[in-house]
């Protein structure tokens, strides 16, 4: 998790900081490049912040290194995902100048200080990935360090793989987007407390009323109305991506890709082995950018699964902040679970308990006699609301159908009909 | 009015004075938002003390608290102003019945001002300030509201101003010191957070933690504080659903003060086990067997410790 404690207070005290030798001349341009490498490791900096984080060190004086520490921090960092970049660009960069250098030689494997690297935290990847970029425009042709760099960032107990999606075609990106357009006009929208302007009925509206009335003169009372505001709920999507479910992975990735991007308030995770939130990496513009993304931040594909885990994992860590306004939890796993269901029961019951609907889509259900046996799946359907199929994309339109349902609070496993009703309708619309 | 705080120290000085104990981290921060007059945004778990240092600062430096409690769906009506519609309807009534051939004019001017203005939280705050009185402005859990009203708070976050289409722009003079808390529900947006200060308050070490006991609940007897905040510690470290904050913590102290525990036993923490967990899964799962393994880990390590301190004196 990136919830670390921001227990740098501590190890403060053995940095060798310089910021006592920084005077008011220098300072501020130390400030702008600090800023600028903190962004190009990926925190969002802009010139305003910059401005404002000297103008706070000014405020708050750097004769202490931890309270130079805490001012930039407080101005840089906006999010606790954040910190830990912070902490590594902080010691890095207000260390002695040199230091930086040396850093820099020690991370060439060959170098002649590479035993000190042992000592070292692992450096952040992104971090390391600038610094590395700002030595190779000074040193070119410095190709093994490089190498050697990339290979360094991958950790070695379980075996992760990397997976090559094709590119979306144009038809088929048309075809989800179509699909998520139509999904969209059906989905079941909740009232707000909110109110927007209404033609006729609902409530009296009287700011409209005088505001009418005093623009026009007293005679002009006329009833205006008011009423309720309808959302969307807030969606969350757990997307299994194990070896069982490798056939759908990339129907499914062009799936969440829509989704995420048609709609507000869409969490998407992927699980295998480990819970990845790639809800960030989907909200791109190009779907290919936005689905490589995806492919370079999860390094658990088509591996074995632990549902059980995962979902003890998203109730611990992110249960509580994309739950929290009524969201519907989409599933999609085949219940094929490594671990045979080890913590599932408690995990999935506890999920069921903190969002409005639990969907699981489970493409297995394409077999006509499929029954939930395994460990896994036996545990699953206990605890869900609805049980849908999702093997291809016309099932996945069925989805509209479950997700615009009211209600549906016991658990129901569809019937054949329910994906022919909706082919029907959506055939109905081209020809009305 | 006191006097803002002019280094960091003071700062952690000034909010020990109000019985808040600050690490420098967030002391840092609350100086930098007191002098930079910018907002304070704290993010933490449930019970760490974020809503409290709002109401610290308000005494301590003796302003107005003003609070708002942030809920889905608040908005403009509830958070800023409302017009008095049935004043405003009565008077263009009573202007009707007077005679007073309609100067159009005039009664607009009439009823869209301010004796017809209902001020909710933030104009009041805005107000205060103008009439040099800047206020502590507490936006509590504003995970909770909705997006639509954070976009709404982003003018009055920026430039301490809030626009009303019929009176015109209200600004206030001083800024209100500002403070916003988020429990981490929802995302709060980038742009909220670029205009503020951020700290994430987190769980507070034992000496600390021992510290704001003492200092929170004196009747409670040292030995009794000193097992209960060791127990809480490695209570954090278990991977709960929910760890206990230092609310919970203090309440804890509170009841085991209250029925008059002297140390921590087994049974004393089975009966009020509930006063630091709130969740029946943690709790059934560290109510017995658990609990006593880590008691007797407490008491052991306690004993190895003390001939160490022993010699040491």
């Amino acid at each position: 998790m990136t919830d670390q404690p921001f227990d740098a207070e501590e190890r403060l005290s053995d940095a060798n900081l310089i910021a006592s030798r920084v005077d008011g001349g220098h300072i501020r341009d130390n400030i702008l490049f600090f800023a600028r490498l903190l962004r190009a490791a990926g925190l969002p900096i802009g010139p305003q912040k910059t401005v404002l984080a000297t103008q706070a060190v000014m405020a708050a004086g750097i004769e202490s290194p931890n309270v130079l520490y805490w001012t930039l921090h407080s101005c840089f960092v906006t999010q606790p995902s954040q910190h830990d970049i912070f902490d590594q660009a902080f010691h890095l960069f207000w260390r002695d100048p040199g230091y930086l250098e040396k850093m820099l030689s020690v991370l060439v494997p060959d170098a002649p200080g590479s035993a000190e690297r042992q000592n070292e935290r692992e450096l952040s990847r992104r971090l390391r990935e600038h610094l590395i970029g700002t030595r190779r425009t000074q040193d070119l042709g410095d190709e093994g360090l490089i190498q050697a760099d990339a290979r360094e960032t991958w950790s070695g107990k379980e075996v992760l793989r990397e997976k090559d999606f094709e590119q979306m075609a144009a038809d088929e990106l048309k075809l989800a987007r179509d699909m998520i357009q139509r999904m969209t006009l059906i989905l079941e929208e909740i009232r707000t407390r909110r109110y927007a302007p209404a033609p006729r009925g609902g409530r009296l509206d009287p700011r409209r009323i005088l505001r009418d009335m005093s623009s026009k003169g007293p005679e002009f009372l006329m009833p205006r109305f008011k009423e309720r505001t309808t959302k969307f709920p807030t969606l969350v999507i757990l997307c299994d991506i194990s070896g069982s479910m490798d056939g759908y992975a990339r129907m499914l990735l062009h799936f969440l890709y829509a989704i995420t991007n048609e709609r507000d308030r869409v969490h998407t995770f992927l699980f295998g082995t480990r819970l990845t939130n790639v809800t960030r990496a989907l909200k791109n513009k190009d779907p290919d950018v936005a689905i490589a993304k995806v492919c370079n931040d999860v390094v658990d594909w088509s591996g074995g699964t632990r549902i059980g885990q995962a979902l003890v994992d998203f109730n611990r860590h992110w249960a509580r902040r994309v739950l929290g306004q009524n969201a519907t939890i989409l599933l999609f796993t085949d219940g094929l679970d490594r671990e045979r269901g080890d913590g599932l029961d408690q995990a999935a019951r506890r999920l069921r308990a903190s969002c409005r609907r639990f969907i699981w889509l489970n493409p297995l259900m394409r077999f006509d006699r499929y029954s939930p046996v395994v460990a896994g799946a036996r545990i699953l359907a206990r605890h869900v609301n609805e049980i849908r199929a999702c093997h291809n994309l016309a099932s996945l339109q069925d989805l509209a159908e479950v997700l615009s349902a009211n209600g549906g609070s016991s658990a129901s496993v569809p019937v054949e009909g329910g994906m022919v009703g909706t082919f029907e309708r959506s055939n109905h619309g081209i020809r009305g | 009015m006191a006097l803002l705080p002019k280094s960091v120290s003071e700062t952690r000085d000034l909010l020990a004075d109000g019985r808040y104990l600050a690490g420098e981290a967030l002391a840092t921060s609350v100086f930098l938002a007191l002098k930079l007059q910018r907002p304070l945004f704290l993010e933490g778990e449930a019970g760490v003390g974020k809503t409290e240092i709002g109401k610290v600062l308000a005494e301590v430096l003796q302003r107005p608290l003003v609070r708002l409690q942030c809920y889905e769906g608040l908005d403009l009506a509830s958070a800023a102003y409302e017009w008095n519609y049935s004043r405003q309807l009565l008077h263009i009534r009573s202007a009707e019945a007077a005679g007073e051939n309609a100067d159009l004019a005039s009664i607009e001017r009439d009823i869209y001002s301010e004796p017809y203005l209902l001020k909710r939280p933030l104009l009041q705050a805005l107000e205060l300030s103008s009439e040099g009185e800047a206020p502590v402005l507490l936006v509590d859990e504003l995970d909770r509201s909705d997006e639509p009203f954070e976009a709404f708070l982003l003018e009055l976050l920026a430039d301490y101003q809030l626009t009303i289409p019929e009176l015109g722009t209200i600004r206030a003079s001083e800024a209100p010191i500002t403070i916003l808390t988020s429990n981490r529900t929802r995302e709060v947006h980038d742009a909220v957070r670029r205009r503020c200060f951020y700290h994430w308050i987190d769980f507070p070490g034992a000496a600390r933690e021992k510290a704001i006991l003492a200092l929170k609940v004196p009747e409670a007897p040292g030995e009794l504080t000193r097992q209960l905040v060791a127990f809480v510690q490695s209570l954090r470290q278990l991977d709960l659903y929910k760890n206990p904050g230092i609310a919970e913590t203090i309440n804890w102290a509170q009841a085991l003060t209250s029925l008059d525990c002297i140390a921590l036993d087994p049974e004393a923490v089975d009966t009020t086990l509930g006063t630091l967990l709130k969740y029946q899964d943690d709790i059934s799962r560290i109510r017995g067997s658990e609990a006593a393994l880590l008691l007797e880990k407490l008491k052991s390590e306690t004993r190895e410790a003390a001939p160490a301190s022993d010699a040491a004196i």
